[in-house]
């Protein structure tokens, strides 16, 4: 579904249901619990939202619109379980005023069941999460959505959904997780649609216009992906080894035809995670063999890299946490990629260091939450903070503002390059 | 609301039932200490596992009401009065359905806490720090359930009546905690604290918890609705406990990440 009719009609459902939903103004509250009491008698469980939000340019936007975000949404979760068996089926439709479209995506559908009695078997399109980082990504390799977290979408949608089958087992000495996507899934980066990034080969940040245009990995079986997670529970110790055999989520590599795409990828990796002084510390690290630029003299091809992570949280006082990272970035062969570059291509620096915090306060008995996430690297000098407030009116409504702020001495850097995409974004929602 | 806080349910409320031992009863003169320890295990370790549904009303000061629903399953490690686990997942309100908060009980010591977020899929460990904070929004403290250790307060017995003990408790370390000291009223019979009191560093009365029905369940008596008012601030939570059951024989992978991420079905229903 395209176009404007489209659009009238999802808001037409949206209301129509808004008016349906608990509390609405046609179900009474006894009604609808007995219901939802015959539904989970069933097996049935659901629950969703309906979600108005919209979000604007605090600057002087590079080929794209004032408006960075303008969407109604409504998403279902539906959970059925049949004994044997439990599937899920996550829906949202919406109306999207920035892309002038209107749609639904199922964000998951699965099958979860346990095929013995030391395993669990997920099949079906679901979100992949693991790894210890706060919004910092290192053994996690499943998809993600940078268009969603950037312009100021709930961070559920930070996630995005892989088609994948997820073998878990567990045994005294260690439990073993298993991931296969059949089809390659890759993120959703910053293309020029909706958000301007810096092109290298331009030397401009650009949008739009100059939308970036990959040789997707759509083949079943062949372009693959596996994720292997060893994990377990050393009485409060938390260790895991990691493994990735796949693709660059993000496209890392240039064709000679000036598209991009997503040269192979393997990575190895482990985390740790305990209690410490009080507050919570971990420590994660991974390598990441880019199989396409072994030698790191491939210019058009991301290096292989070194990554590491410490964070730790602490509380600073009643309903008020804090929390530090700090992360590296280490390209390896560094001398080969800065004697390979093309004159006149900015170049990164070997080490990207990179720190976090967070600061979130609940007040007015947790209704009111105040937050901001900042990431600052002292070696890109860019920034981007991510402040938001929040306010329950009700057990079932949600207002909420927040930003998505960017800042950076140079065009070229991770953050510095989104400056112009720098948004406020403000909204409410109904939970049902 | 927040979740991570959440363990305090388990204060007066949840599994606070108690035990009714011949032996308990013939005791003749208790000390302060050992009643309070008989105290802590008849209201936090009947049975060997139990589970309960819990709802909390919580109204605030201007009466405004806010609703919460969760399952809760508590299986103990070892002997009475030691470790535990603890496994709550919510229903209501409807944005943190499907939540999961998990605990490991380690008296003496910090406790292990996480919380899952089904919507990312996210196993989120919780820094065990905060003890006197309010658990999801309501009045009960995290600490008015598992957290408070029986060897952080100095007990004296007050007063003996037919009926009750009266003890009153003065913190060890005044400067963690935002009281001066409470007193306890614990039932003779079954050793079960039926209402606390506590006092601000001024010496005022402002806050209260209170057991407003007990019942026996299979043969423990049980918490079937407690009540946390705030004096000072105004409002008040009121819990109810319903679907109670020990000893249902709860197995012990059931508190590992394995059932965070695929919650059984006993803590769903």
């Amino acid at each position: 579904m395209k176009g404007r009719p489209g659009f009238r009609l999802i808001i037409l459902i949206l209301l129509l249901l808004a008016g349906l939903a608990p509390g609405g103004v046609w179900a009474g509250e006894f009604s609808l619990a007995r219901f939802n009491d015959r539904l989970a008698d069933a097996g049935i469980d659901y629950r969703g939202f309906l979600d108005l939000r919209g979000g604007w340019r605090v600057r002087e936007p590079v080929d794209e619109r004032h408006t960075s975000l303008g969407e109604a949404r409504l998403q279902l979760d539906i959970d059925y379980d049949l004994g044997w068996v439990v599937g899920k089926f996550k829906g949202d439709l919406f109306a999207d005023a920035v892309e002038r479209s209107s749609g639904g995506t199922i964000r998951e559908a699965y099958l979860l069941g346990s095929p013995l009695d030391f395993a669990d078997l997920k099949v079906g399109r679901q979100v992949l999460t693991w790894g210890t980082g706060d919004l910092l990504f290192i053994n996690d390799l499943f998809p993600k959505d940078w268009k969603s977290f950037f312009t100021g979408r709930e961070n559920e949608y930070l996630k995005a959904p892989a088609e994948a089958a997820r073998l878990s087992l567990f045994f005294d000495v260690v439990n073993i997780d298993l991931v296969y996507m059949p089809r390659f899934n890759p993120s959703e980066y910053i293309n020029g649609q909706r958000l301007s990034y810096w092109s290298p080969l331009s030397g401009d940040t650009v949008g739009r216009d100059h939308g970036l245009r990959d040789h997707g990995r759509n083949s079943w079986f062949s372009e693959d992906e596996v994720a292997v997670r060893l994990f377990r529970n050393f009485s409060g110790l938390e260790a895991a080894f990691y493994f990735y055999d796949g693709y660059w989520k993000t496209p890392e590599g240039m064709k000679a035809d000036g598209r991009v795409y997503f040269p192979r990828l393997r990575s190895f990796g482990f985390s740790l995670r305990r209690d410490l002084f009080g507050g919570l510390a971990n420590l994660e690290a991974g390598w990441y063999d880019s199989r396409d630029d072994r030698d790191g003299d491939d210019p058009m091809v991301r290096n292989s890299e070194w990554r590491f992570l410490v964070g730790f949280e602490h509380e600073l006082g009643d309903d008020f946490t804090g929390s530090l990272q700090y992360y590296l970035e280490v390209i390896q062969d560094y001398d080969d990629y800065r004697d390979s570059l093309p004159p006149g291509m900015e170049k990164r620096d070997e080490y990207r260091h990179l720190l976090t915090l967070r600061l979130t306060r609940l007040l007015l008995r947790q209704n009111l939450i105040l937050s901001l996430f900042a990431y600052y690297s002292p070696s890109d000098n860019d920034a981007y903070l991510r402040p938001q407030i929040s306010y329950k009116l009700t057990d079932n409504w949600l207002i909420f503002a927040g930003g998505n702020l960017f800042y950076g001495a140079e065009d070229y850097t991770f953050f510095g390059q989104f400056e112009s995409n720098s948004n406020l974004y403000g909204g409410l929602r109904y939970n049902f | 609301m927040k979740i991570g806080r959440v363990c305090a349910c388990f204060v007066l409320l949840i599994l606070f039932a108690g035990f009714v031992s011949a032996e308990s009863v013939a005791a003749g003169q208790l000390s302060a200490d050992e009643i309070v320890d008989k105290a802590n295990i008849a209201a936090y370790y009947a049975g060997d596992d139990g589970r309960a549904t819990v709802k909390m009303t919580i109204t605030d000061n201007q009466g405004r009401k806010r609703y919460r629903e969760f399952n809760i399953l508590r299986k103990d490690d070892g002997p009475d009065g030691g470790e535990q686990k603890f496994y709550v997942y919510f229903k209501r309100p409807s944005d943190v359905k499907g939540m999961v908060f998990m605990v490991h009980k380690h008296p003496g010591k910090d406790d292990d806490r996480w919380l899952y977020l089904p919507a990312l899929d996210l196993v989120k460990r919780i820094a065990a720090s905060d003890k006197r904070t309010s658990f999801v929004g309501s009045d009960f403290y995290y600490e008015d359930v598992s957290g408070r250790g029986v060897d952080e307060d100095e007990h004296k017995l007050l007063k003996s009546d037919d009926k009750f003990y009266l003890i009153e408790c003065r913190p060890k370390d005044p400067g963690s905690v935002e009281f001066s000291r409470y007193q306890v009223w614990i039932d003779k019979q079954s050793f079960m604290p039926v209402k606390a009191e506590y006092y601000d560093k001024e010496n005022t009365l402002y806050r209260r918890v209170e057991a407003l029905e007990i019942k026996d369940v299979q043969g423990f008596p049980t918490v079937l609705r407690s009540r946390v008012e705030n004096l000072a601030a105004g409002g008040k939570t009121v819990s109810e406990f319903s679907r109670i059951k020990y000893d249902i024989g709860l197995k012990d992978d059931i508190f590992t990440e394995r059932y965070l991420r695929r919650p059984p079905r006993q803590a769903r229903r």
